[in-house]
């Protein structure tokens, strides 16, 4: 039996379990799931065991243990942990070493997680598949020729293959809840600035946020907990207080209203995704909820917003990997700027160009006003199409994506079309409000279809009461897949 | 009113030039055409009207958090280089880029 986040942390608090024997169990499916799966870059395990041990230590001397005692997790590989290599799946970082924790990992490690190692991803947060990645490929648990989605597949997958019960994500345009989706777990983008991103290395900086996944709705929930607050570190953190998210799965939904954006459901929303949305929506109208549809109408100049903000970010943020203070080098003659290109285009991926081309372009002089200028007000548009629809209703369900996952290869040949499945996370994104996908159903092939939960600014807790709801409902129930039950 | 013609292989040499990549000449030409596809799909935003809409430039924060200036230990000059590639004198190493 595959215990939850919850579960665990209460038997190896109450002594019932030991943080190691559960490190070595970890470790065991760790080697026989990996394989097939490769979601990981990097699996720590003598930090990991190390880690362990000392939770089991810290108990025999009577001390209290955190929310996460004992609990394996996994990290994205775009957050630094010391001593552990940091590549954010690019050559260019192949070698690093962080010097740091970043934030959410010094807070996991302060709650007794212990950290299993670094999870694929596409390089640099950049893409929806994991395709993007110089390393490896990740495959989807529920069908190993299909994508997890990205960028966070690493992570995804390996909560989706039961090798541990959560993971880190980071999440600029959906790269937490479109993998959630694929792979029938939960995954939540918090509220911009509820979370530090102190150690993630950045891509969109307005936009990135770190969030956790799990296998259960409580176990997203317990996480949250640990990682939100302020951070000096991190002058975008917001210091508000963090709620019990935990308490907040108890509570009734009876009297919520329920608004559902009619431009998640037109053109490109494949039936069975529609199917199962609505049939989620309709067991929260069992649970006393009020549903209406509302309008978002700016969405579908989301793509094209983000896209511009997004690469711009990242052409400056980008900007630091030069090869000279870490990473990769390449010093074709004496001169520096022949040093930075030729290091930059050896280290960089196809998809990381782009965007950086992308970026820069959008930014440079004749072309600012026009894109990037015109973007930022588009994206003041698309916050007040929230705002508006928030007047009215208390929460959004939509599809967290138009589809289920895709084919390993069947989008890599037109980046346009990528980009377009984005759709349905990117606004949230743009607008900064919290937005978690949980799993609602299956497809009559299998795979996995998810409810995106999307609620105004710092309201987290209200999120997590609707998917719990959900999540008890036995129509909606999803399980693992089952090779990796 | 559309710039997607505008985005030929000269626009992305230029670009490429500002952003430090010194790109094959497969790449360059294989961007030129991946690149005017999303700029011209970019260019749908020209069609709406945001004469009266103030651009985002801060999300969720109300204004800019200042913490108290005080001086917190930070990395040491050997954490901060251990990771170059090439170091000397207790600073980053990179090519001469001053004549002299």
């Amino acid at each position: 039996m595959f215990d939850s986040i919850v579960r665990l942390a209460e038997s190896v608090r109450s002594g019932e379990r030991s943080a190691e024997g559960v490190a070595t169990e970890t470790l065991a499916r760790v080697d026989a799931r990996e394989p097939s799966v490769k979601a990981f870059l990097h699996v720590d395990r003598a930090g990991f065991l190390e880690a362990a041990k000392a939770v089991d230590a810290k108990r025999a001397r009577g001390e209290t243990l955190g929310l996460l005692a004992g609990v394996p997790i996994a990290i994205k590989d775009a957050l630094c942990m010391t001593g552990v290599p940091t590549t954010a799946a690019s050559r260019i970082l192949e070698g690093y070493k962080p010097v740091y924790d970043a934030t959410v990992v010094a807070k996991l490690r302060a709650a007794d997680a212990t950290l299993v190692g670094k999870t694929n991803l596409d390089e640099f947060a950049m893409g929806s598949s994991n395709e993007n990645s110089a390393y490896a490929k990740v495959h989807n648990p529920w069908d190993l020729d299909r994508a997890p989605g990205g960028s966070s597949g690493g992570s995804a997958a390996a909560v989706a293959s039961r090798m541990c019960p959560g993971s880190l994500g980071s999440d600029t345009g959906g790269s937490i809840r479109q993998p959630a989706s694929f792979c029938g777990i939960v995954g939540v983008k918090p509220t911009y600035g509820r979370v530090s991103r102190y150690g993630l290395i950045a891509f969109a900086s307005s936009l990135d946020q770190v969030g956790p996944f799990a296998t259960d709705v409580r176990g997203a929930a317990r996480m949250l907990q640990v990682l939100a607050g302020h951070d000096p570190h991190d002058a975008t953190t917001l210091d508000a207080a963090v709620d019990d998210y935990e308490a907040a799965c108890e509570k009734p939904v009876k009297g919520l209203r329920v608004g559902i954006p009619r431009e998640y459901f037109g053109e490109g929303l494949d039936p069975e995704v529609d199917v199962a949305v609505r049939r989620a929506i309709s067991c929260l109208e069992q649970f006393g909820c009020t549903v209406k549809p509302v309008s978002l109408p700016h969405t579908k100049y989301a793509v094209a917003t983000y896209y511009v903000l997004a690469t711009a970010e990242a052409s400056s943020n980008l900007a630091r990997f030069d090869g000279v203070r870490y990473g990769l080098r390449k010093e074709p003659d004496r001169d520096l700027r022949n040093m930075y290109g030729a290091t930059r285009d050896a280290g960089f991926g196809p998809e990381v160009k782009r965007r950086i081309l992308l970026g820069t372009f959008v930014l440079s002089s004749g072309f600012y006003d026009a894109y990037y200028l015109k973007a930022q007000k588009v994206r003041t548009l698309i916050t007040r199409d929230f705002e508006k629809a928030f007047e009215e209703v208390d929460v959004l369900c939509a599809p967290t994506a138009p589809t289920t996952a895709f084919k390993i290869g069947e989008k890599t040949h037109d980046p346009l079309a990528m980009y377009l499945s984005d759709i349905d996370t990117l606004p949230a994104s743009l607008a900064g409000v919290p937005a978690m996908s949980i799993p609602v159903g299956l497809s009559a092939s299998g795979l996995p279809i998810g409810l995106q939960i999307i609620t105004p600014h710092l309201q987290e807790s209200r999120a997590f009461a609707i998917a719990a709801a959900c999540e008890s409902h036995a129509a909606l129930q999803v399980g693992a897949p089952t090779k990796f039950a | 009113m559309s710039n997607a013609r505008t985005f030929d292989r000269g626009t992305v040499e230029h670009v490429a030039k500002l952003a430090a990549l010194s790109l094959s000449s497969e790449e360059a030409e294989r961007f030129t055409t991946e690149l005017a596809a999303i700029v011209a799909h970019v260019d749908e935003l020209a069609s709406l009207d945001t004469s009266d809409v103030p651009p985002t430039y801060q999300v969720c924060v109300p204004a800019s958090a200042l913490r108290p200036d005080v001086v917190v230990p930070s990395l040491s000059n050997e954490e901060a280089l251990s990771q170059a590639p090439r170091q000397s004198h207790g600073g980053f190493a990179v090519p001469v880029f001053v004549e002299g």
